[in-house]
């Protein structure tokens, strides 16, 4: 089937809020590219699940594509037109099934040689969107904060050494109640700017106590939900004939009751969750991998202005065919390992942070827990600088944030 | 300095490679050509030489590798290897970025398009087949070591001009070793397989064949092979083993190894892909000196170790830095190869593109068969 072709009644199946977003807009839909209608439709069928700064963006994306003049429009997406599409990939269920179709269309880019052509066509794409459409700015600047290196008692490693060139690396920290000072810190900001899902604390483990105003998940309160994945991934993959693609297709049609996560009080997080394991590689298995995984995703998605992530240990490596099962006894844990792990994992939030509308305005701070190692980075805070004066965290957050 | 990240990022990243070399191996720049050809440096015929490939398992991205930051993880290529090689800082990998399929392609010199995750041969003739059928070579002549159940069809291809019986003997380490153990839990950390898609590996049937290929060819009882796995610590150690015995009892002139420990990046623990790293650099040397002491391999064997690709940078904000080789970027697509051996320029380094199918018909040339179907060119400044 090929866009025009749409009718509204094939969206049937969608939820209630994307179906009336789709019906409302299926006459530009009919206009757009095969190539490039599923990628979109794969966002519109998540429309109720999408966090609010998610859902904005996409109704103003859509709403610029309807704004286009014919010659404009061809302008914009004549380079998708141009992408060469099997016969099957017209015939698949791209309504109903627009991501599994989204990686379909990727192998046969892949196969056929259109992968940089797709990819540039992608890249211009995007980029006369965001000239078209500004991205929204924060409503405060942003601020991250990752905590690594729980449970390490001593370690050489050069912490940090890729953030420093950005701001003050800290040698003499007060770590006393740095944690509390950190999440508290946190959950002032989210008062003082009480926006849906702005505000976050991440944990790789076993959370802390936490004000209730910031949106929290944690790889230890997801272990029912990662257990229960794991058995069906395994179910699937012992049922003979079954390949890659179709766990894919078995994932990606997944809902938070299939897995126990609760989805009553809060749909759109439970959705989230779901994703962050179902999507995610090896956030079932590494409490490390979770916690960048759901910081890179948060950023992504839900643009917070507020991010606390912090790691916790992860399991030391093992047979991966042990791995992803469900373990039956306590699993060992590498807290050196883990603490390189953090480290990148740092490097990387802070890297995500900086892809974000008012970057320059924004802060980080990332501290070795229960330590005296930190670093600050700011539009306050010099670059490439270290201070080996006593501080506490609350003194290194009053002063760069 | 110009800005040659926006004007070709493959070429800037070569450069960069290149400049961290220079400095920290104290490697020349390779440009004009000599004149004299590889027999004339070397005065070995082409009858009597071997070849041993070596990808770099899983592919490992500068910052952790060459770049002064990445340095310490390959303390062996960069002290021990790198300064007797020709090093080639900008090999592209044009083609699709999944292990088997881009091995497959490194193999056969084309691009090859087959699925990456199933159990198919190549569609081209592979380097294994043009050197049997073109030099008459027996099947005990060519053979490829390979990490994962997922390769065992990578030894010859479907092209009906070549196929079925022609092509390398497949040795599966972990398919040995699940033969000679059955199963047993004290050699599960050897038997990792796949990291991209750890619920399917592929089943390999015919325990009996690999059995029988432990006792005939490597020489080895079920016992010692068994003794000495527990030992091991990776399932790229095991492959190194292997290879180690192969080189002993059966000498064959053409050699492939496939490394795999560095793709545990899937998983996304920074610090096992840098172990991954640490391992295979030492493993690479390892090779070295058993291509250096053993005397069918000694003073007549070209050693080509490269990745067969890269992983997505961390600029790249489609991907997730390190973990995957998903976005097709400049990171992911552009690699390196270093060659040594007897007649091979020591110490330089050549920045110019080449393509990774370049390597099958340069192996063609040094072994002196033709690679007729292949897309890439023999590289001259190691011929």
């Amino acid at each position: 089937m090929l866009p025009r072709e749409l009718k509204a009644e094939q969206f049937n199946g969608y939820p209630p809020q994307a179906r009336k977003l789709v019906v409302e807009h299926l006459a530009i839909l009919q206009l757009l590219p095969l190539s490039f209608l599923p990628s979109m439709l794969r966002e519109m069928i998540e429309f109720d699940y999408k966090f609010p700064v998610e859902r904005r963006a996409l109704e103003k994306e859509i709403a610029n594509l309807a704004s286009l003049s014919e010659s404009q429009r061809t302008e914009w997406l004549g380079a998708f037109e141009r992408i060469q599409l099997s016969a099957a990939l017209e015939h698949f269920d791209w309504v109903n099934q627009p991501a599994q179709y989204v990686e379909q269309l990727s192998s046969h880019l892949w196969t056929t040689h259109q992968q940089d052509a797709f990819r540039k066509a992608a890249t211009d794409y995007g980029e006369r969107l965001l000239a078209a459409v500004p991205l929204e700015q924060p409503a405060m600047p942003r601020l991250g904060i990752t905590i690594v290196g729980q449970g390490v008692a001593a370690t050489d490693h050069p912490l940090f050494r890729k953030l420093r060139p950005q701001g003050v690396f800290y040698t003499n920290v007060n770590p006393e109640g740095g944690l509390r000072a950190l999440l508290d810190f946190a959950a002032n900001r989210a008062k003082s700017k009480p926006l849906p899902y702005a505000h976050w604390y991440i944990d790789g483990g076993r959370a802390a106590a936490a004000d209730p105003s910031l949106t929290r998940i944690s790889y230890e309160e997801l272990e029912p939900a990662r257990n229960a994945l794991l058995a069906k991934m395994q179910k699937q993959s012992d049922t003979p004939g079954n390949g890659p693609e179709n766990l894919r297709t078995v994932m990606a049609a997944l809902r938070p009751s299939d897995l126990a996560i609760d989805a009553n009080s809060d749909p759109v997080l439970a959705r989230f969750q779901l994703k962050l394991l179902s999507e995610g590689s090896g956030t079932q298995i590494f409490s490390t991998t979770f916690a960048q995984w759901a910081a890179r995703e948060t950023l992504r998605r839900a643009q917070p202005l507020t991010l606390v992530v912090r790691f916790a240990p992860r399991q030391r490596q093992r047979p991966m065919s042990e791995m992803i099962s469900v373990a039956k006894q306590t699993l060992e844990a590498d807290p050196a390992g883990s603490l390189v792990d953090g480290d990148m994992g740092a490097y990387y939030n802070w890297l995500n942070q900086q892809r974000l509308t008012g970057a320059a305005q924004g802060s980080f701070i990332a501290w070795f827990e229960e330590h005296g190692t930190a670093i600050a980075i700011g539009p306050a805070v010099p670059r490439g600088t270290t201070s080996t004066s006593s501080a506490s965290l609350k003194q290194i957050l009053d002063w760069s944030v | 300095m110009p800005n040659y990240v926006s004007e070709n990022p493959a070429r800037a990243l070569a450069w960069n490679r290149r400049d961290f070399l220079r400095d920290a191996a104290r490697l020349t720049l390779g440009s004009a050509l000599s004149g004299t050809s590889l027999f004339a440096r070397s005065g070995v015929l082409q009858k009597d030489r071997k070849v041993v490939v070596i990808t770099f398992g899983g592919g490992a991205r500068d910052q952790e590798t060459f770049a002064p930051e990445g340095q310490e993880n390959i303390p062996n290529l960069m002290r021990e290897m790198i300064p007797q090689a020709s090093f080639f800082a900008q090999v592209v990998n044009r083609g699709i970025l999944g292990h088997y399929v881009a091995t497959a392609s490194l193999a056969t010199g084309v691009y090859e398009t087959i699925n990456n995750f199933a159990s198919l041969p190549p569609q081209s003739p592979t380097v294994f087949e043009y050197f049997r059928k073109d030099l008459r070579r027996p099947s005990s002549d060519a053979w490829v070591v390979a990490p994962s159940n997922g390769f065992n069809r990578i030894g010859e291809s479907s092209h009906r001009a070549y196929g079925m019986g022609q092509g390398a003997r497949v040795i599966l380490p972990k398919h040995l070793l699940t033969a000679a153990t059955k199963g047993t839990p004290d050699y599960e950390h050897l038997l990792r397989d796949n990291y991209e898609t750890p619920f399917f590996a592929p089943e390999v049937t015919g325990n009996e064949f690999a059995l029988e290929q432990l006792r005939t060819l490597l020489k080895l009882s079920v016992d010692d092979f068994k003794t000495h796995a527990l030992t091991l610590s990776s399932p790229d150690e095991l492959s190194v083993y292997i290879v180690r015995q192969l080189m002993r009892q059966a000498a064959p002139s053409l050699l492939w190894i496939t490394m795999h420990d560095i793709d545990i990046a899937h998983a996304g623990a920074y610090s096992l892909y840098i172990d991954g790293i640490r391992r295979t650099d030492r493993l690479c040397l390892d090779v070295w000196k058993t291509i250096q002491s053993e005397p069918e391999y000694a003073n007549k064997t070209t050693l080509f170790i490269l990745p067969d690709f890269g992983r997505d940078s961390d600029q790249d904000s489609a991907g997730n830095g390190f973990q995957h080789h998903r976005t097709g970027d400049v990171a992911s697509r552009t690699t390196w190869m270093m060659a040594m051996g007897p007649g091979i320029r020591e110490g330089v380094i050549y920045d110019r593109p080449m393509d990774s199918t370049d390597l099958v018909p340069t192996i063609g040339s040094i072994m002196g068969f033709s690679a007729a179907y292949s897309q890439g060119k023999p590289i001259a400044e190691i011929l």
